[in-house]
């Protein structure tokens, strides 16, 4: 029992790091109905950033605060450059131009960061010692941070004008631009916001499965995995799918699986959703008209 | 035998015999990665472009085929030849049963639920459940097959004249699927999925059956390439190469059987001059250059020869009508060429 307990806090502290991803996913597919197969190399690029701000001698949280920052302008970039044009194209087009990105992102950072897997810092003391051992420090505060940025995103979105525009933007750009919206300028935010929260998921999850190029293959499955569960136009959705994705593969990875097999657990998580409730736990079932 | 067929045959006979005779044992072996890569693309290509349907995770079928071939060959002691049949069959119900849930997905979701699939692959493989089959980590070394009736030539020439007869066999089975019957069925899924059941076409059915048969022929490509490479382990077949494919179709054209060619060239020769530059340099170059043909060219090479080939036409005001020869894989006969000509579609659809 006590061992089971234990998997499900460790699940919701990495399910964070997941619905952290999810949500990021989740912002633009609303908004693009894109899914940004780069999310994940992205936020591998944020995440080497803050650690070469960290050797430079930067204190953490200034470090972590300069890479959001610098995440954000990324995104807007992206979206001003790469996507806008893309935007009515065919879904073809757009998933090649997301694994160009991805292309272009991973082996950039290889290039310039070396291919050599690398320890990333932690700002919360090490070992474990809450819980009574169940949580390990990095862990718990990983939790929080996630916490407290989801809190943000959803106070952001309720309770602020520009919040509400972007949600108009992405509900009905036609009828949000003739109420005075720059629909354009949302969605660059959006990007923005996407990029930085994964950011914040990148720099989370580094000390814990070390940074190399590809750290963040497997975190975006899970996320997929958890955005699916949620259901892909629901933002709180895919913040708790995440959170299950997280506490289901622990679990199953103790005790079904075994280690290993983890990566297939997300697979048939995302194939059993998509078989069974293709609209996921909390999305709208959407319905085309003849 | 028309004149269409006897040129074909000529060309056929001239690739077969004229890098036989002059080019080395390793140049051969290059080139018959590419025929193996052109084999997984056009996979790729019935299934995205002649069907609509995008999959980011053929990676998985081409190490399904490669791991069955060199498992009965390692395992089983089973000759070479004898393996690819195995595999296509293997591939094509693996293909059915996992297109069975991509009937009831959009296009993002397919990409999506294959994407994931690549990603897990190595991670199968490796598992210990599997490994007195399929060597966990180590992957399996088999021995590069010698040629038949004492033929006096080099195991790789023998693998080039081999591929290239597969190849053969695959391209002209392809080009008479996609312009027959059931190719105007796919892509009439493809352009209009609702006319198209209106028609009166089983759309559940051909998608997933399209899926099988795109999976079968990356199988057997998987096959081919084990072969030839005498190793399979399983991070060979990461997430990225379910990517080269994609980068590939896209580079040669995604509605194209000669595309396929161009682009199994694309990924086999570009890596090899970018990495002269550095270790990361083909990643770089391959994302430049899918992003580039997705703003320049959405039809990719092979489109973009075919529109040349409109315009020229045109331009001369010729009042006959010529075959086209497309990419060396004989005619692409999808009707952009019609007299007087509909341009083809800059969307990425059209073939040629």
């Amino acid at each position: 029992m006590e061992g089971v307990l234990h998997q499900v806090l460790s699940g919701i502290a990495s399910g964070g790091i997941y619905a952290s991803v999810a949500l990021a996913l989740v912002m633009i597919y609303q908004a693009t109905h894109h899914v940004n197969f780069a999310q994940g190399e992205m936020a591998t690029l944020s995440t080497y950033i803050a650690l070469t701000l960290i050797n430079a001698g930067l204190p953490y949280w200034i470090a972590f605060l300069v890479t959001v920052v610098v995440s954000f302008i990324l995104g807007i970039l992206i979206e001003r450059i790469l996507m806008r044009p893309m935007m009515d194209a065919p879904v073809l087009a757009s998933v090649g131009v997301f694994i160009g990105l991805l292309l272009i992102i991973n082996s950039s950072t290889g290039w310039m960061f070396d291919y050599m897997i690398k320890t990333f810092p932690t700002p919360f003391p090490g070992g474990p010692l809450l819980f009574s051992g169940y949580l390990s420090g990095h862990e718990l505060g990983a939790f929080v941070v996630t916490l407290v940025v989801l809190t943000a995103v959803y106070l952001f979105f309720r309770h602020t004008k520009l919040g509400l525009a972007m949600r108009a933007a992405a509900f009905n750009p036609v009828s949000s631009r003739l109420v005075g919206v720059r629909v354009g300028w949302m969605l660059a935010l959006g990007w923005g916001l996407a990029a930085a929260i994964g950011a914040v998921g990148g720099m989370m999850v580094a000390p814990i499965v070390y940074l190399d190029p590809n750290m963040m293959a497997g975190i975006l499955l899970y996320a997929f995995a958890g955005a699916l569960l949620g259901g892909i136009d629901n933002p709180l959705g895919a913040v708790l799918g995440g959170f299950a994705v997280g506490i289901i593969e622990n679990l199953a990875g103790a005790y079904l699986v075994g280690t290993e097999l983890k990566l297939t657990v997300a697979l048939i998580i995302i194939v059993a959703v998509l078989v069974v409730k293709p609209s996921g736990l909390f999305g709208r079932t959407v319905l085309s008209r003849v | 035998m028309g004149k269409a067929t006897l040129w074909g045959v000529a060309a056929w006979l001239a690739a077969t015999i004229v890098p036989t005779l002059l080019l080395s044992d390793y140049h051969l072996f290059q080139l018959t990665m590419v025929i193996v890569y052109a084999i997984a693309i056009l996979g790729l290509a019935i299934l995205t472009g002649f069907n609509g349907q995008i999959s980011l995770g053929h990676g998985a079928f081409y190490a399904i085929g490669a791991y069955t071939t060199a498992i009965l060959m390692y395992q089983y002691n089973v000759p070479y030849w004898a393996t690819l049949p195995v595999s296509a069959i293997v591939c094509a119900i693996i293909g059915f049963l996992i297109g069975l849930p991509a009937l009831r997905l959009g296009g993002l979701y397919l990409a999506l639920t294959t994407f994931a699939l690549a990603v897990a692959v190595p991670q199968l493989l490796k598992h210990n459940a599997l490994e007195p089959w399929t060597g966990g980590v180590q992957g399996l070394v088999i021995d590069k097959p010698d040629p038949p009736f004492g033929l006096a030539m080099s195991p790789d020439q023998w693998l080039y004249i081999f591929a290239l007869a597969a190849g053969a066999v695959l391209f002209l089975l392809a080009w008479n699927i996609v312009r027959g019957r059931i190719g105007r069925a796919m892509m009439a899924i493809r352009d209009h999925s609702l006319a198209a059941e209106a028609m009166g076409i089983n759309i559940a059915l051909l998608k997933t059956r399209t899926f099988a048969l795109s999976a079968l022929y990356t199988g057997i490509a998987g096959s081919l390439g084990a072969i030839v490479v005498q190793f399979v382990a399983p991070d060979s077949f990461g997430i990225f190469v379910s990517i080269y494919f994609f980068v590939g179709l896209v580079v040669g054209g995604v509605a194209s059987i000669g595309g396929a060619i161009i682009g199994g060239a694309f990924i086999e020769f570009v890596p090899n001059i970018a990495e002269k530059v550095s270790k990361a340099a083909p990643g770089a170059v391959y994302g430049v250059i899918l992003i580039a043909v997705m703003f320049l060219m959405p039809g990719g090479v092979a489109g973009f020869i075919g529109s040349m080939f409109a315009r020229f036409r045109r331009g001369t005001k010729s009042a006959e009508l010529r075959p086209i020869a497309v990419g060396g894989s004989g005619a692409n006969d999808v009707p952009a060429g019609v007299p007087g000509g509909a341009e083809p579609d800059a969307g990425g659809h059209r073939s040629m």
